[in-house]
């Protein structure tokens, strides 16, 4: 994990410096002073050799300080931190909402293999997969909002302040982030049920007379959703990569929307941020998964010093 | 010396690999669905390349008489704020999405294969190096890294194809790795080197083709998530810049109008649906093909 971190903020770093201007002309506009600019350059160590600036810059994380916005002079991490509960919750939401969606239609459409049921879920992951998830927002709201004034077009209430209002605000985002995973899921899961459900144990098991739903879910789904919660981390990928799109639409203030709001006001230091904190992120849950794995299934080792 | 040769298994004229291109292509056929799916495809291409003369009206021409229309006789699709006709800017929006989808892909690979053939055949230092880097490029999530490129690179739809090109090396040099790794133990392989075959040779007329199915199962399915990612590129701002149509663009320019001229955002949305849709069926054929376990 440390290597691949190491990686991580190398190619921040590089893309970052590839940005045309440096950091002090960003900061101070197109009209700066000269004198300022060197001050400020001095101030910022951007007069330093690249490989100096790259070690500042790490070391500076490792205390915690991921350097300060260039709009409003907010420190980094405390804002992202600020913006993690909102997508958190969101993430969840939809992972909820994509897993009570797959895991049904997954083992209906495995057990009912070629039959008009799996046809129809297959097709619908597929539909599912090929529908762009902004556009599906916008015909929600739409539908939802502007049509039926059913839920709000737009914004969040924090749960603290509202409960129903707050669940009233996430559930057109998290359905939108929750349908594509929901179709990867499904997919996934449809086709690890078929390989558990030609395995022996499984014919053992509806050999010695046990009733088809126990076989079905206590022997067949256990075993065939552990290699569809392996890939959770690419879930997780395509959950936060999604949520850029979804709190933009719906203006959730979270971390997604911070990373296009800091796109568009060019302030890099917090795009940095977001986008190594969101690294960060997936590689402790994929390390946290692994770990969980290793105690549940004894078969699974982890092997020391890989990443 | 010719008949030796022939007697060495997997040593024939024809690299084993073309074979399994055309296997590839031979039950491909026969999967009507994803048949339907690739001519679906064409379909869409067609209507790209001949955009001038299938659409009704100029795809950037204003006419502010006729802005905000519904869709009828006239404007099958009706018409956007500035009185442009929707059924055309979806058909010359085609290209945009299109040529980003292919494109992207394209480079992609052209950036993925030599990485992944070098670190495969020749392992040792390069090789760790190499895979840390992919592992720590994987571990973004792809959007917000293709966001970043596209955000240093700056706004248009060249560059929002090279962030997507970005984004998915990793993929293809990983794939094309594993590949070399379990092609260069082959007995061909062998026999090859021991007929004194160099390096070059060998990568050229053996590893390369004989790994390229799995490169053409996975850029096809590439190419349907990165014409949404030029889709998504495009709504934010980043990919392609009016007045050129594009499905993105046109739904993010629609966004304020939704109340108004819903019918500018439903289209976009349709015809990127169906066009990935097409690629997905597509690809998704070529996978089970193969890799059967996925039927």
């Amino acid at each position: 994990m440390i290597p691949v971190l190491f990686f991580v903020s190398v190619i921040i770093f590089v893309l970052i410096n590839l940005v045309p201007g440096d950091a002090a002309r960003l900061f101070l506009g197109e009209e700066a002073p000269p004198d300022a600019l060197a001050a400020l350059r001095r101030e910022l160590g951007l007069d330093r050799p690249l490989y100096v600036q790259y070690l500042r810059w790490v070391g500076g994380m490792l205390h915690g300080d991921f350097g300060h916005s260039f709009k409003d002079n907010r420190q980094v991490l405390a804002t992202v931190l600020q913006k993690v509960p909102v997508t958190a919750e969101l993430a969840a939401a939809a992972l909820l909402i994509a897993w009570a969606i797959a895991i049904p239609a997954g083992v209906l459409a495995a057990w009912r293999r070629r039959t008009a049921v799996d046809y129809f879920a297959s097709a619908g992951a597929l539909t599912g997969l090929s529908i762009p998830n902004f556009w599906l927002g916008i015909m929600l709201i739409y539908l939802f909002a502007v049509h039926l004034h059913w839920l709000p077009a737009s914004g969040f209430v924090p749960p603290a302040e509202d409960l129903g209002r707050n669940l009233k605000s996430i559930v057109m985002p998290a359905f939108v982030l929750g349908v594509v995973l929901a179709a990867f899921v499904m997919r996934q899961l449809r086709s690890s049920m078929l390989e558990v459900l030609s395995a022996d144990y499984v014919r053992t098991a509806n050999a010695k007379g046990l009733g088809e739903r126990v076989v079905l879910v206590r022997h067949a789904l256990r075993n065939a959703v552990i290699p569809v919660i392996t890939v959770m981390g690419i879930q997780l990928g395509t959950l936060l990569g999604g949520a850029v799109i979804t709190e933009t639409i719906f203006a959730l203030p979270g971390l997604g929307r911070l990373a296009v709001e800091s796109i568009y006001g060019r302030d890099y230091p917090m795009l940095e941020g977001v986008v190594i904190f969101s690294a960060f992120a997936i590689l402790v849950i994929n390390l946290m998964v692994d770990i969980v794995y290793s105690l549940i299934d004894p078969r699974i080792k982890l092997a020391g010093g890989t990443s | 010396m010719s008949l030796a040769v022939e007697a060495l298994p997997g040593l024939r004229r024809r690299p084993a690999g073309r074979r399994g291109i055309q296997h590839l292509a031979r039950r491909f056929a026969h999967n009507r669905l994803a048949l339907g799916g690739l001519i679906l495809f064409v379909l869409i291409l067609l209507t790209a390349l001949l955009a001038a003369w299938i659409a009704p009206a100029s795809p950037i021409k204003t006419d502010f008489g006729a802005y905000l229309q519904p869709p009828g006789p006239r404007h099958l699709m009706g018409t956007d704020e500035l009185g442009r006709d929707v059924l055309s800017r979806i058909i010359f929006g085609a290209r945009a999405s299109l040529e980003a989808g292919m494109i992207s892909v394209g480079l992609g690979i052209a950036a993925g294969l030599p990485l992944g053939i070098v670190a495969g055949f020749y392992r040792g230092r390069l090789d760790d190096v190499l895979m840390r880097l992919t592992d720590a490029m994987l571990s973004f999530p792809q959007l917000i890294l293709a966001l970043a490129v596209a955000a240093v690179l700056g706004p248009g739809l060249a560059k929002a194809m090279i962030a997507i090109a970005v984004v998915l090396m990793p993929v293809f040099m990983r794939i094309m790795r594993a590949q070399v790794l379990t092609e260069r133990e082959r007995e061909y392989v062998d026999a090859a080197r021991a007929m004194g075959a160099a390096d070059r040779r060998i990568i050229w007329r053996h590893l390369l083709p004989n790994s390229l199915a799995p490169i053409v199962v996975q850029g096809s399915l590439n190419v349907a998530g990165a014409i949404i990612t030029e889709a998504t590129l495009s709504f934010l701002g980043l990919g392609t810049q009016p007045p050129t149509p594009s499905w993105g663009s046109m739904l993010n320019a629609a966004q304020q109008y939704l109340t108004q001229a819903p019918w500018m955002s439903f289209w976009p949305g349709v015809a990127i649906a169906v066009t990935v849709f097409a690629v997905n069926v597509a690809g998704d054929g070529l996978r089970e093909i193969w890799d059967p376990r996925t039927r």
